[in-house]
């Protein structure tokens, strides 16, 4: 087939068309439409990654909480398993960067990390417009239910509480921060699950989506904000491992794997 | 107009639409139109990084050490890390990132490879194991600094206290299928070599033996080390993705500054 037609490739070959930015090296570098050096110089490097994303700018206690979303979850426990790819890394010898992109990639999970933080996110959005228009949050839970037999944001692998909770709601009040809608969707879907057979806890993810929510992210926007989410608490796995004996990390015997495949046999 | 150099692949575009492929040449070799269903795929590997089709030999002997190194086991530290990917049902790409990332380093992953065929390189025959060995331990820094030290010469195992049976078996076999100088003499000498290096030999060490004899460079063989080790890790990665994080071990705790316990 042909028909005539001009492949849509030939518009885009040889050069790329953006409006995020450009560095013209030896030069200056344009940030999303400003001078980077001399307009955002001076920015946080967090404002600046939020400004990157969502094209937006926000309010210290904004950015204060946004900093929070990351430091209440920098768990630098190699058991994890994402951060256990950074600190099996460390132990094979492997480079630090490596190790912690990997790690970085492998929270991308769907029981935790990026798959739940997007999910919650749009679940968490949902339940605000379900709420807004007047029809409680009863639907919303029973067809996140169907689509996926569990609610991202609300229960947790593991454990049943979730020790991030309470530093993260003491510290939004602080900042004036605790009356958005999107966060009152989430209690109110807490609310919801404890009333009923549920008995699921909101976690921390569905807190975040919902924070972040309030200052306007999407959920895909919400889902690359959080990319660096665990990412204080995977370096430091990396490095002690890297410091102990090579391959000493969590080692598992021969006796250590239960096999339960076919018996032994000869290849034909 | 841009172009990418290269003297491996060439493509001739459809006559309407220079962005469809009428036909790829590998070397040379028309891939789809006379490789295909005829070469193994250890011959495509092979013509991907070398100018000309391996021998017989040559692809009996990459074929077989691919098969050695297709699977590390759960106890390895590459695909442990692909099975933690694979729990928590990360992407695909993911446990193979994991893997990569993990099976990259200098204690038995491909920098560790190419570490022990740069020295192979440099004295591919050797005049007696004691001159051997003693080149061998003098040599084993890491080539760049994004490398940690690995403290151990390359291709043997710092933590192993006897030679794995599947470590003698996969030497002895690829030296009887088509070893070359390296992997006979290692054959040969290896009880000796161990007792003179002080520790056994580990898989990565008959990885850069075979690696070496068919001809590849440090580099290539780091390359071919990463991609021949991925199938065990995508393997146990998806089988851990179809079963559930409890049945996986989560390990004790034994945290040596507690703020907790220091205070109570």
């Amino acid at each position: 087939m042909n028909n005539g037609m001009t492949s849509p490739l030939e518009q885009h070959a040889g050069r790329l068309r953006t409006r995020m930015g450009g560095a013209f090296v030896g030069q200056r570098a344009v940030f999303r439409g400003h001078d980077l050096h001399a307009e955002l110089g001076d920015m946080d490097w967090l404002a600046l990654y939020t400004f990157g994303i969502t094209g937006q700018r926000y309010t210290p206690a904004q950015i204060k909480v946004l900093h929070a979303i990351w430091v209440f979850t920098s768990y630098p426990d190699a058991r994890i398993w994402n951060n256990r790819v950074a600190a099996l890394a460390g132990s094979a010898r492997s480079s630090g960067n490596l190790g912690v992109a990997a790690a970085l990639a492998v929270s991308e999970a769907e029981i935790y990390g990026r798959g739940i933080d997007i999910r919650a996110a749009g679940f968490i959005q949902r339940a605000r417009q379900a709420l807004a228009a007047g029809e409680g949050v009863d639907a919303c839970v029973r067809e996140e239910l169907k689509r996926h037999r569990a609610i991202a944001g609300y229960g947790r692998p593991i454990a049943a509480g979730d020790e991030r909770i309470a530093p993260m709601l003491r510290l939004i009040e602080q900042q004036g921060l605790a009356d958005g809608a999107h966060l009152q969707a989430a209690l109110a879907v807490e609310k919801h699950l404890q009333d009923g057979r549920w008995r699921l806890r909101m976690n921390y993810a569905a807190l975040a989506a919902a924070l972040t929510a309030d200052m306007g992210f999407t959920p895909r926007q919400h889902y690359q904000f959080t990319f660096p989410a665990f990412l204080a608490g995977m370096q430091p796995c990396y490095i002690e491992a890297s410091e102990q004996p090579a391959g000493t990390l969590l080692p598992l015997a021969c006796d250590n794997i239960a096999y339960e495949g076919p018996a032994s046999r000869s290849w034909p | 107009m841009e172009q990418v150099r290269t003297s491996i692949w060439r493509e001739e575009a459809e006559p309407t639409d220079r962005f469809a492929t009428r036909s790829a040449h590998c070397r040379g070799y028309d891939v789809y139109g006379d490789l295909l269903g005829r070469a193994r795929w250890v011959d495509m590997l092979w013509l991907l990084f070398r100018e000309e089709a391996p021998t017989e030999a040559q692809a009996g002997l990459l074929e077989a050490l691919a098969v050695a190194l297709a699977n590390a086991g759960p106890r390895d530290a590459a695909v442990h890390a692909a099975m933690c990917s694979g729990l928590g049902r990360s992407p695909a790409a993911a446990a193979l990132m994991a893997a990569l990332a993990v099976g990259a380093g200098r204690h038995g992953g491909a920098q560790e490879v190419a570490a022990a065929m740069t020295i192979w390189d440099s004295r591919a025959a050797p005049e007696s194991v004691a001159l051997w060995a003693a080149g061998w331990l003098a040599a084993a820094a890491p080539t760049s600094p994004i490398w940690p030290e690995a403290d151990h010469p390359p291709g043997f195992e710092p933590n192993g206290v006897v030679t794995p049976g599947i470590v003698c078996d996969a030497l002895q076999r690829l030296a009887d299928i088509a070893g070359g100088p390296r992997l006979r003499w290692l054959a040969a000498q290896r009880p000796e070599i161990e007792a003179t290096v002080g520790l056994p030999l580990a898989m990565s060490g008959v990885a850069a033996a075979a690696l070496g004899d068919l001809g590849f460079t440090p580099e290539q063989g780091e390359m071919l080390h990463l991609l021949l080790r991925l199938p065990g890790a995508a393997a146990h990665a998806l089988e851990q993705r179809a079963g559930s994080y409890k049945d996986f071990p989560f390990f004790a705790l034994d945290l040596q500054d507690d703020p907790l316990k220091e205070t109570a």
